[in-house]
């Protein structure tokens, strides 16, 4: 699955902030060194191809009232995993839901982070999320502090 | 702090939704709140400005561009985290970490454009002062990445 150097440019001038003026696209388009409408389309095709799943703004949740984050890990059989996860991911509160190989001793493979205003909203949500899904195993484990939270920078590596 | 109003609200739930693929985006947002591009635009730098925005921009889905995406939880000795958190936070790849409460008090994911890149970081991690012990979570499915606050 190669990425092409030109994709590679424009997603190097995509995963930048996004400039805040009328022509955005023209302005990075510039960076690239091709035409805005070439831009435009080969970024309509990224979308299509999902090589880009959104354009568009994350909030700082905290300055907008979400101040409990929990991730939530579960301990799911595997049979029960698929229709588990999509119960939770239907649920406005959960941002991310991956199944992931556990460890040794370590045995939750279902992680959901949960974003709510406060605790007890927080363990109300968790308390459905496991009456829905019939999963009672599971380790709320609340963010302390966030070191750090930045977008990747993809095709930036030195070695 | 800036209180957000009503327009501003509106204008945050389009915009986490999506930005228009177009010569003029913010115009066309515009022209969804019944409003110009000019106020939208203005309004955007100044909440921009005081912090309500962690990023305007491209999110990318890492598999198709060929890379590799792992959790990382660490069990780190208390008076040694600050110093493995700030050593997490120099690899680029290392693009969520998270002080945590709970006996493993450290959780990072790590994005890497191969499996020996990905072995090698977290080798240099695990031998860090203070570092006890490591999981390796790795995703097999994702069924959800969605980070949008309705606002109301």
């Amino acid at each position: 699955m190669a990425i092409s150097e030109q994709d590679k440019a424009i997603i190097k001038a995509l995963q930048e902030d996004f400039p805040l003026c009328e022509e955005p696209y023209k302005i990075l388009a510039q960076r690239v060194g091709i035409s805005e409408e070439e831009f435009l389309r080969r970024v309509k095709e990224l979308v299509d191809e999902k090589k880009i799943r959104k354009m568009g703004a994350v909030l700082r949740h905290r300055e907008v009232g979400f101040n409990a984050n929990a991730l939530c890990a579960w301990q799911v059989s595997p049979d029960k995993i698929d229709d588990a996860a999509q119960v939770m991911s239907s649920h406005a509160a959960v941002s991310h839901c991956y199944d992931r190989t556990p460890a040794p001793n370590w045995n939750y493979n279902l992680y959901t982070m949960i974003h709510a205003k406060t605790r007890d909203e927080c363990e109300k949500i968790i308390g459905e999320l496991s009456s829905l899904t019939g999963i009672t195993n599971y380790k709320i484990l609340y963010t302390k502090r966030e070191w750090k939270k930045t977008g990747m920078k993809y095709f930036c590596e030195t070695t | 702090m800036t209180r957000l109003t009503t327009f501003d609200k509106a204008l945050l739930n389009l915009l986490q939704g999506s930005i228009p693929i177009c010569s003029h985006p913010f115009a066309e947002l515009a022209d969804r709140l019944g409003t110009d591009e000019g106020t939208v635009l203005a309004r955007l730098r100044e909440l921009k400005a005081a912090g309500f925005l962690r990023r305007i921009g491209t999110f990318f889905d890492s598999n198709r561009l060929g890379y590799q995406g792992t959790l990382v939880a660490l069990k780190v000795e208390p008076q040694a985290l600050d110093a493995v958190a700030q050593a997490v936070n120099r690899y680029p790849g290392a693009t969520h970490n998270y002080e945590r409460e709970g006996t493993y008090n450290l959780w990072f994911t790590l994005l890497t454009p191969n499996a020996e890149y990905e072995s090698n970081i977290l080798a240099e991690i695990r031998s860090l002062r203070g570092v006890e012990d490591m999981l390796k979570l790795k995703a097999n499915k994702k069924y959800k990445i969605n980070v949008q606050f309705k606002l109301q």
